[in-house]
């Protein structure tokens, strides 16, 4: 007997619908097997995970702040992998955009003008375009491996910014603590709602749905692009340049985690710290691939991975459980839809190693 | 009939089924091979020809079927097996390493035997003058042309010294004249009591060299006969299940503008073992077919590339409708008159995973089918639709996937989506390759009409009947070099065969090696 794998020649519609459904169920399963093993309360663990983060609106509201990132920059990785171009380092580029929009921050810090919120947008998203530039220039000219380059340049951007806020931006009157001194109330994006953290960046983020789409499903780039990932011999063929292809990937994708940056820092948080992201540049792969590189599925994709990260620290602080448990039950769901989600485009099927 | 009848058969396949998702391959199929026979397997590209191949080497196990070898039972569950038993493989696509030497690439598959390189050496020049397949074992696989790598692959084979040679349509990288002499080969092969399996759509071979026929048709075995007592005409019905009428040129038309030109063309190789484009001077006029025949891997890819824009040349080495193009864009060259049908179907003409309507922007962009930046859906339906029409592809729709389609219909498709753009200079790359033989028809008739309403049209193609049913002019290419091009009734399938293999001007030859 030998496993195989067999392409679905009709993707039967019944299977999108199911497989959703069967990765629900299957996660609630075995979470309820993984808590109760672990002597939890599983209805309470679930509860914390997937209902108390989201009962009110303040808890709402938490979710669209922690959304808004991961919805930026999926949508922007979302134009590279389209094409076939693998930027891995979103998370560097979010940080380079929050460290060039915190420079002008801080340059400006007690006397803000009133451009200096849109030039700090400008800076951010321009700051996350040149760090994504790099790798792109280096797959153009080079060859080089962009996977590799990308992902090591968000250690590099991750290292800079924790010498910046320890060494020469450090706020003088801070104790000691690396971080820079609060952003001025001009250079913080305005709250929507009083006495919440969301803001008017959420706003912009979700306007980028449906200018992604259209670039992405109705533009002829969004066609060239399309053709790049999935046929490079067919866009030669075509005569869309491939280096043109790689830098609006990288370019696209640096930009939006570049403004994503900008927003955390000159948002929820109000200043630079040695953290300004807890991963939302890499989970935001997972929240392309999720939303299946379409702008509307990433919206989606983007609210649960979001609940994902409320549930699970308020299971911390609930139930006191520990954050290695909560990060097993993040896994297995995502092994689960994702899983199901490969399952209805390919069949298993089991063969017999010979016939008689 | 074969000479021992009351002997059991060499090998014997009985009610052979292969299941593919969407598509029965084998359908029940009987074969029977005697020993010291030459048994043509007969069917049209996608017949069921190569999964039944694969099946006697072992390289895929038959959901049902009996297998008989000699008279007695086996199972073929591998490569290996199908060795142990005395079956050999020669491949259609070739399996050798270029970096390595022959005796090294046959050491590859020898085992223990394979250690001492100077006495294999040795074994394969022995083999090699013994069958008259001329191989210097010592040289790398990638000096050696075509024909010299398929003798290499059957060197390998004949090592170890099978009952049953199977070899995978071997004519298709062969020039007339190095058929000849595979044919004398095998020949001798067969008389020293060897079988062999030869798979073929080509009806003159199967008719000069093969004793008996297996005919199959879209999985089905169809019949079994004696092809030197068959005509063509009669082969080929079995083959395709009903009358084929052959495309005829007509006479030729007074030659209109150029719509080609190629000047002192030079083009580096892509890569290191790739053939370098010397000194190519071709024209192309309007209302005329020229083609271009020659061995693959000759450098044809790299001339289509040059002319299509894939790789860029000295801008006056290339005029396409009187202006310098050499290194302008491919796009640039579309906006002049420039259709293309690439090389691959699917992959470089086609997406597979997008639909027609999707696939119709690819390149009829500039048809209206983009407006403002945003692809129109409704008009690249329309045109979708209006290739499938006016072409009779064979589709669900203008939303079909690409890959849903087979490959004649991918072709025709192809073809018209570049047809409906009117262009004044259609490139064709082996237009009816892995195309079958109605489908092949329909393709050359829509490639005359093209002439005759004044496209300059040029044909590159392995195919020499295909060439000197449709073209007005031919010439062939051989290591990067043009040969002559003159008239199709000049040239003749010797000649051609001859220009194939570098014979035309003096001082190709001397510095080709």
């Amino acid at each position: 007997m030998r496993l195989k794998l067999e392409a679905r020649t009709e993707a039967a519609r019944w299977v999108a619908f199911v497989t959703p459904l069967l990765a629900a169920v299957l996660t609630l399963v075995s979470g309820i097997i993984l808590f109760a093993a672990l002597g939890y309360d599983p209805g309470r663990a679930l509860n914390s995970f997937f209902i108390k983060p989201v009962e009110n609106v303040y808890g709402l509201t938490e979710l669209a702040v922690k959304a808004t990132p991961l919805l930026l920059c999926a949508l922007g990785l979302a134009v590279g992998f389209r094409g076939g171009v693998w930027n891995i380092g979103a998370e560097g580029q979010l940080t380079v955009g929050a460290i060039a929009a915190g420079g002008l921050a801080l340059a400006f810090n007690g006397e803000e003008p009133g451009w200096l919120l849109p030039a700090m947008v400008v800076a951010g998203a321009a700051g996350g375009a040149l760090w994504a530039a790099v790798p792109a220039f280096l797959r153009v000219r080079f060859n080089t491996n962009e996977i590799l380059t990308s992902l090591m340049l968000s250690y590099v951007a991750l290292q800079f910014l924790g010498y910046l806020v320890h060494g020469p931006w450090r706020d003088p009157q801070g104790f000691n603590f690396p971080q820079t001194r609060d952003f001025g109330a001009g250079a913080t994006i305005p709250l929507l709602m009083e006495g919440t953290r969301l803001h008017i960046g959420t706003l912009l983020a979700a306007l980028a749905v449906p200018a992604a789409w259209l670039l992405l499903d109705k533009s002829y780039l969004g066609f060239q692009i399309r053709v790049a990932g999935l046929a490079p011999g067919a866009a030669a063929y075509a005569g869309y340049p491939a280096g043109r292809i790689v830098w609006v990937g990288f370019i696209a994708g640096g930009a939006m985690a570049g403004l994503a940056g900008m927003m955390e820092a000159a948002g929820p948080i109000g200043k630079l710290q040695p953290v300004i992201s807890p991963g939302y540049g890499f989970a935001a792969i997972i929240v392309a691939f999720l939303g299946r590189l379409n702008a509307v599925g990433i919206l989606f994709a983007s609210l649960l991975v979001a609940l994902l990260y409320l549930g699970g620290e308020t299971a911390q602080i609930d139930l006191k459980l520990p954050p290695a448990v909560t990060g097993v039950f993040q896994g297995l769901l995502l092994f689960f839809l994702l899983g199901s989600d490969f399952l209805a485009r390919y069949r298993l099927k089991f063969e017999r190693r010979a016939a008689a | 009939m074969p000479p021992e009848a009351s002997n059991p058969p060499l090998i014997e396949l009985r009610g052979i089924v292969k299941a593919y998702p969407g598509c029965l391959a084998n359908d029940h199929i009987d074969l029977t091979v005697a020993a010291g026979e030459i048994h043509a397997l007969l069917g049209e590209n996608g017949a069921g020809k190569s999964t039944l191949v694969k099946i006697v080497a072992g390289v895929i196990v038959p959901d049902a079927g009996e297998i008989r070898w000699q008279g007695d039972a086996v199972t073929i569950d591998g490569p290996a097996a199908a060795r142990r038993l005395g079956i050999g493989m020669v491949f259609q696509h070739f399996t050798l390493f270029e970096s390595l030497t022959v005796t090294e690439n046959v050491a590859l598959g020898a085992g223990a035997e394979g250690r001492d390189r100077k006495a294999l050496a040795a074994r394969i020049a022995a083999l090699a003058g013994r069958y008259g397949l001329a191989v210097d074992p010592h040289r790398h696989v990638h000096h050696l042309a075509v024909g010299e790598r398929q003798r290499v692959e059957i060197l390998r084979c004949l090592l170890e010294a099978p009952r049953l040679i199977v070899l995978d349509e071997p004519t298709s990288v062969l020039t007339p004249q190095e058929t000849e002499t595979l044919f004398a080969t095998l020949r001798m092969l067969a008389a020293e009591g060897r079988s062999i399996l030869f798979i073929s759509h080509k009806l003159d071979e199967v008719r000069a060299l093969c004793q008996r026929a297996t005919v199959l048709r879209a999985g089905k075995r169809v019949g079994e006969c004696d092809p030197r007592t068959e005509s063509a005409a009669g082969l080929a019905r079995m083959m395709v299940g009903a009358e084929v009428a052959p495309a005829r040129r007509g006479a030729p038309r007074a030659p209109g503008g150029e719509m080609l030109r190629l000047d002192r063309l030079d083009l580096a190789p892509a890569d290191p073992y790739g053939i370098a484009l010397r000194g190519i001077e071709l024209s192309v006029r309007a209302g005329e077919i020229v083609g271009i025949a020659g061995v693959a891997g000759n450098g044809q890819s790299e001339l289509l590339a040059a002319i299509t824009g894939e790789r860029a040349a000295p801008d006056h080495a290339v005029r396409i409708a009187g202006v310098p193009a050499g290194g302008r864009s491919p796009a640039y060259r579309r906006k002049l008159g420039l259709a293309v049908i690439p090389e691959e179907r699917l992959g470089r003409g086609v997406v597979a995973e997008l639909s027609l309507a999707e696939n119709a922007v690819l390149t009829a962009a500039g048809q209206g089918l983009v407006a403002g930046g945003l692809v129109r859906s409704r008009a690249a339906a329309d045109y979708a639709g209006k290739v499938i029409e006016r072409f009779g592809v064979i589709a669900r729709g203008s939303d079909a996937e690409a890959d849903s389609l087979s490959g004649g219909n991918m072709q025709k498709f192809i073809l018209g989506r570049e047809m409906l753009q009117n262009p004044k200079l259609l490139v064709a790359a082996h237009p009816t390759w892995g195309v079958d033989v109605g489908a092949s028809a329909e393709i050359h008739r829509a490639l005359v009409a093209l002439r005759d309403a004044g496209a300059a049209i040029l044909i590159v193609s392995e195919d020499l009947d295909e060439l000197l049913a449709i073209s007005d002019r031919v010439g062939a290419i051989c290591r990067g070099r043009l040969s002559p091009v003159v008239a199709a009734e000049e040239a003749g399938r010797e000649r051609l065969g001859q220009w194939m293999s570098g014979l035309f001007a003096a001082g190709a030859e001397a510095d080709a090696a």
